[in-house]
């Protein structure tokens, strides 16, 4: 039989066009595996307590030495909040609160408070979501992680990300934040900067594990996430946030 | 390692450092330019408007010729240029990033097929009229296809046609998309607006067509040719009426920001008061804005000489360039000068030399008219009378 070749157009465009249909259906549900909850288990949450916090700095220095985190760049930090007497607020982290804070004036003093920061491992976390390249994803258990083989370094999810947790690692090139040290965690030990903590400000654990130090908090304390109005869903819960943290 | 960065508040330590440098100004204005300048070209193709024939074929190429560079800026930004095709080959399509380099490449192919078949009689031309290595060359453009026949011609024009009337979404997508990029992030509030895609596309459409019109005139008095007056009135009404469009949006989304005085607000506030005051409040809108805004009316509505008119639509045309390359600044740029803990306040100037400097960002901007410049030896970008008579 002979084609012409209008026909073989034709058939050659139907064929492409199928083709690329059955694609995309394939690729749906690899891609929503990556980029939101749907039949993802969470298995683990952080939680941190405000009130216990004494802003020593030692999370932010374990951190920095497990992981080799660059200087002037941060996995996590500690935020020093001071409200005056007359309202106005004052936030302060030198050097990430790595070297602990310095003293306050003597100016007036409502409260005064320390906030640990990190990578909030979201639910639907808008930096996976913006990843070209898939680099960005979450682990089996929940932790959101970077492929540094694999960034590009476009630099999109730093500026998706609603905390600021992320950043360019300049001795590779590629996006870099906190993993909650998921090479420890896989050993069952907990980040670092929770074993360093001397007061117990971090804590880490499995979800459902109602008697472990975390799942017991999050089934009966008043816990708060930071911005819950962007939906990212955060699995680092927050004890004794005062609302001048955002 | 960077100098010190001159900060006010308090920012997340990771947020002193802007990280979408000049080259990521560049890469939209670029783009946009790509955009515009298609649009014209298609006024010409697919809405017959003939007053533009001039500049037909000069618009269409460069379209071409700053879309080849559209993408440089983002390799000289990329931590790893080495894995740009990465977003092809393993797209992460949940990003609206990864669209990019589909989108990039059905339009490149698109504008080369229609360049193909717009040019197809000069290449015939050429080719039969010239000897040797000249002929060849011109024998391969034409890929083989000689037939410059009635019936071929016409079958040309027809799909000339269709190929311009699918450039126009293409064109849209491709502008739009890039605003998109921006405005869809929902941790940014001086970028997360839905107007910021159509913003992006008319502010796009703009510099395209102001782009032309410099650069017409500027060639023509290189090449010691007259330009065509009915054509550059023709652009300038159109660079006014979208002008019109593009400023009110711009103006709108700010008004949005001022009048529902969000949690952000403030920082907007600064940050356009003190951060942007130069580059936004002066240079974008006080005199890139309201003075082309004011003379383009002029120039459109009133009786002038044909000097005259052409002397205000090309200071008009060029303090629009310097308004949507301010406008690009002062989206990407200014969306990073202050905290996502909306208390404070960072700094950016671009370098000089370095891979994300000045002088590379000139050079880059250069390469589209050397593109122009080359393509002009092999093919005619604007008609020549003088030939034309001389046939």
């Amino acid at each position: 039989m002979v084609t012409s070749r209008r026909d073989f157009l034709k058939q050659a465009g139907w064929t492409v066009l199928g083709g690329g249909l059955i694609a995309a259906f394939v690729e749906l549900p690899a891609g929503r595996a990556h980029a939101s909850a749907g039949g993802r288990t969470h298995l683990y949450a952080y939680v941190v307590d405000t009130h216990a916090c004494i802003g020593c700095g030692k999370c932010v220095e374990a951190c920095r030495a497990e992981n080799r985190v660059p200087e002037d760049a941060y996995r996590t930090w500690i935020e020093r909040y001071t409200v005056y007497a007359d309202g106005t607020v004052d936030v302060d982290s030198p050097h990430g609160g790595e070297k602990g804070a310095a003293a306050l004036g003597s100016k007036n003093i409502d409260r005064s408070f320390f906030v640990p920061k990190l990578c909030n491992h979201c639910k639907e976390p808008n930096c996976v979501q913006v990843c070209p390249v898939g680099a960005t994803y979450v682990s089996r258990e929940g932790v959101v992680l970077v492929d540094e083989k694999h960034c590009v370094g476009c630099g999109y999810c730093i500026q998706a990300c609603p905390y600021g947790a992320r950043f360019i690692n300049l001795t590779n090139h590629v996006a870099d934040k906190c993993t909650w040290c998921y090479h420890r965690v896989l050993k069952g030990l907990t980040p670092a900067c929770v074993a360093v903590c001397p007061v117990g400000a971090r804590q880490f654990g499995r979800v459902q594990d109602y008697h472990g130090p975390v799942g017991k908090l999050i089934k009966e304390a008043r816990l708060q996430v930071l911005k819950p109005e962007m939906g990212n869903k955060p699995m680092v819960f927050y004890k004794g946030l005062d609302k001048e943290v955002r | 390692m960077a100098c010190e960065v001159l900060t006010q508040g308090f920012l997340f330590p990771n947020e002193i450092e802007v990280l979408w440098s000049l080259m990521i100004v560049l890469y939209p204005y670029i783009t946009g330019l790509v955009a515009g300048a298609f649009i014209v070209s298609s006024l010409y193709h697919v809405f017959g408007r003939q007053e533009l024939k001039p500049v037909a074929k000069f618009s269409l190429v460069a379209a071409f010729a700053f879309l080849m560079f559209a993408c440089t800026p983002l390799l000289f930004h990329l931590g790893h240029p080495e894995r740009a095709f990465n977003i092809m080959f393993t797209p992460h399509f949940y990003s609206a990033m990864s669209g990019f380099g589909y989108i990039y490449a059905f339009y490149l192919v698109l504008v080369l097929l229609e360049i193909w078949f717009v040019f197809r009689p000069d290449i015939i031309a050429r080719a039969k009229s010239s000897t040797g290595a000249l002929k060849a060359l011109y024998w391969v453009l034409a890929l083989g296809s000689m037939d410059d026949s009635e019936e071929a011609l016409r079958i040309d024009h027809k799909i000339t046609l269709v190929l311009a009337a699918v450039g126009i979404p293409s064109a849209c997508t491709l502008h739009g998309y890039v605003g998109f990029l921006f405005g869809s992030l929902k941790s940014n509030p001086w970028w997360s607006t839905p107007l910021m895609p159509v913003i992006f596309l008319m502010s796009a459409i703009v510099s395209g067509i102001a782009i032309l019109i410099v650069s017409y005139y500027v060639i023509m008095v290189i090449k010691k040719q007259p330009v065509d007056n009915t054509c550059l009135k023709s652009l300038y009404d159109f660079l006014w009426g979208f002008f019109i469009i593009d400023l009110t949006l711009e103006l709108l989304n700010e008004l949005t920001m001022i009048y529902a005085q969000s949690q952000s607000y403030p920082i907007i506030a600064r940050l356009t008061g003190e951060k942007l005051l130069f580059s936004y409040e002066i240079l974008q809108l006080a005199i890139c804005s309201a003075v082309p805004l004011v003379v383009l009316g002029f120039v459109s509505l009133k009786s002038m000489s044909d000097t005259m008119r052409n002397r205000l639509g090309l200071i008009c045309s060029a303090l629009i360039l310097i308004q949507v390359l301010a406008m690009r600044w002062n989206v990407v740029i200014g969306g990073q000068l202050f905290s996502k803990s909306l208390r404070g306040l960072t700094s950016y100037a671009p370098t000089f030399l370095g891979r994300e400097g000045i002088l590379v960002a000139f050079v880059l901007f250069a390469m589209p008219f050397v593109v122009m410049y080359l393509f002009n030896l092999i093919l005619p970008l604007f008609e020549n009378k003088g030939e034309e008579a001389q046939g």
